[in-house]
């Protein structure tokens, strides 16, 4: 059988593929006109590559291309360290049915040497990239969205019935930094729902249960506890040191506070709520002109109108899937991926197993985010709400009446 | 008849049913015709003037009637009905 030389197959190569300069290259990728396949290595791209490159090794170049361009007449720049693999991923493409695919002249080294500007990205450690290799695989999170998410930081109000799902996945996401707002300490009734905490933990403050599960799940995680009950008076000190806020509370007080928190600092706010066999879930964010809480719910409920799930009752598994929606869809809004639940509040009924997303529209006369707004400032939601001030005791031990 | 989706809160004047179906040409009749049938629902759902309360959410095919034409919003038999109130359950 006849061989040829390798010398002798990028010649034939040099004939068959269309090679571009960087020149082109950066002209055609300013126009928005090329797909740009970077086929190098690992250790190659994490030393520096293209911004908008998508990077697949040779290996894989034929098994994922098409998550990248499926279109086999788009035009597609395949790019190495010197443009000679380059030339092997082309031909490879082309046996693909590609047609429109040229070879980088020069690479890499190439680009980087004709000046043009190129990112060095940070990277993930090698077991960090085992851990979170179910995640970097997907197109939508990838190693750079792994990397938002562990710069991100979400605080839970109430490490709770939702909260403890939400802090359990947002944790195992590698969300780097989680802070949750609870006063209570842990109550074996509290088993049946708050799978954060465990029987060992009983009379444990919920913040040092809460982390010490989220220590031994995931130590990349950091946890800061605010062992208090959020108020007027701290609110705006809590908030603003994170970038999403999960809103997991048991009473209409809090939850007005929290959303005009929010509103005020433009967080976007996560809320959610359940009883017995039903929860609702959606995002205020009123930075992108969606509704807040008081646009859905301009008026509380008289005290005692609506039971709350100490008295109403509450199926344990519903909050876990409730507040894990809720972490999915903080996450969402970590990556910056697909359609948050902005104007829209996803309703779910456990015992017909039907999901229904309505559509809440901004209130132009809200008094927080509307036209005029009239709250400008936190005020007194015990007396908005007409609930009685809670006594409750602070976390070094003295008794304070506060009013949420 | 529409069919009407009745949350938690008030499935005790509906016999527990997550779903009633109850005729009216707009809103507003629908609420007084299901008000005949399961005595106790209207007073939950609207204050002492009709109106609907500020801490609930009556949408038609997942319209909040605010956006549509309020109580007055018509209603057609194969319309549905979701009664949202606000809940504050989360620990
Ligand atoms: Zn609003």
């Amino acid at each position: 059988m006849a061989y040829i030389t390798s010398d002798q197959l990028l010649a034939k190569l040099r004939q068959e593929i269309k090679e571009i300069s960087v020149h082109e290259l950066a002209d055609k990728l300013d126009k928005g006109e090329i797909t740009l396949v970077d086929i190098r290595g690992r250790d190659e791209w994490d030393q520096g590559h293209i911004s908008g490159a998508a990077h697949i090794p040779r290996g894989f170049l034929e098994l994922q291309i098409e998550t990248r361009q499926a279109n086999r007449r788009k035009p597609i720049a395949v790019m190495c360290a010197g443009g000679v693999r380059s030339l092997l991923g082309a031909r490879d493409l082309q046996t693909m049915g590609y047609r429109n695919v040229v070879s980088v002249a020069g690479g890499f080294s190439g680009w980087k040497n004709a000046g043009y500007p190129f990112v060095v990205p940070r990277t993930l450690t090698p077991e960090q990239r085992n851990r979170y290799a179910r995640h970097i695989v997907m197109p939508e999170v990838g190693e750079e969205g792994q990397l938002k998410l562990m710069d991100a930081s979400v605080l839970l109000i109430g490490a709770g019935g939702l909260g403890s799902p939400a802090a359990i996945y947002l944790a195992a996401a590698g969300v780097g930094r989680i802070g949750l707002v609870d006063f209570d300490v842990v109550d074996t009734s509290n088993l049946q729902r708050q799978i954060i905490h465990r029987l060992d933990d009983v009379d444990k403050p919920k913040v040092e249960s809460a982390a010490h599960t989220i220590g031994q799940l995931n130590p990349d995680v950091s946890v800061i506890g605010h062992r208090t009950q959020i108020t007027s008076q701290n609110a705006f000190n809590i908030i603003s040191q994170y970038d999403i806020v999960i809103n997991g509370s048991d009473n209409f007080p809090t939850r007005y506070l929290v959303n005009d928190a929010c509103v005020l600092l433009g967080k976007p706010l996560v809320d959610a709520s359940v009883l017995r066999f039903e929860g609702q879930v959606t995002v205020f964010d009123t930075t992108k002109g969606g509704p807040c809480y008081r646009c859905l719910y301009p008026d509380p409920p008289p005290p005692g109108e609506v039971p709350s799930c100490a008295e109403g009752g509450v199926l344990g598994v519903l909050p876990g899937i409730i507040g894990s929606l809720e972490a999915l869809e903080a996450i969402k809004l970590i990556l910056g991926q697909g359609d948050p639940l902005v104007g829209r509040l996803l309703q779910y009924d456990a015992l017909d197993g039907e999901f229904r997303a309505l559509n809440i529209a901004k209130n132009p006369a809200c008094p927080v985010c509307g036209e005029h707004p009239t709250v400008t400032e936190l005020i007194d939601y015990n007396q908005f709400c007409g609930v009685p001030p809670v006594e409750v005791v602070s976390a070094n031990g003295a008794q304070a009446a506060v009013s949420a | 008849m529409t069919t009407v989706r009745i949350p938690s809160p008030l499935r005790r004047y509906t016999n527990s049913q997550s779903k009633v179906q109850a005729s009216g040409a707009t809103v507003q009749e629908l609420i007084n015709n299901l008000e005949a049938e399961y005595p106790g629902v209207k007073s939950r759902l609207c204050d002492d003037s009709g109106q609907i309360k500020r801490y609930v959410n009556v949408f038609v095919n997942g319209n909040e009637i605010r956006t549509l034409q309020g109580p007055e919003t018509p209603v057609a038999a194969t319309d549905e009905i979701s009664i949202v109130p606000a809940m504050a359950g989360g620990r």
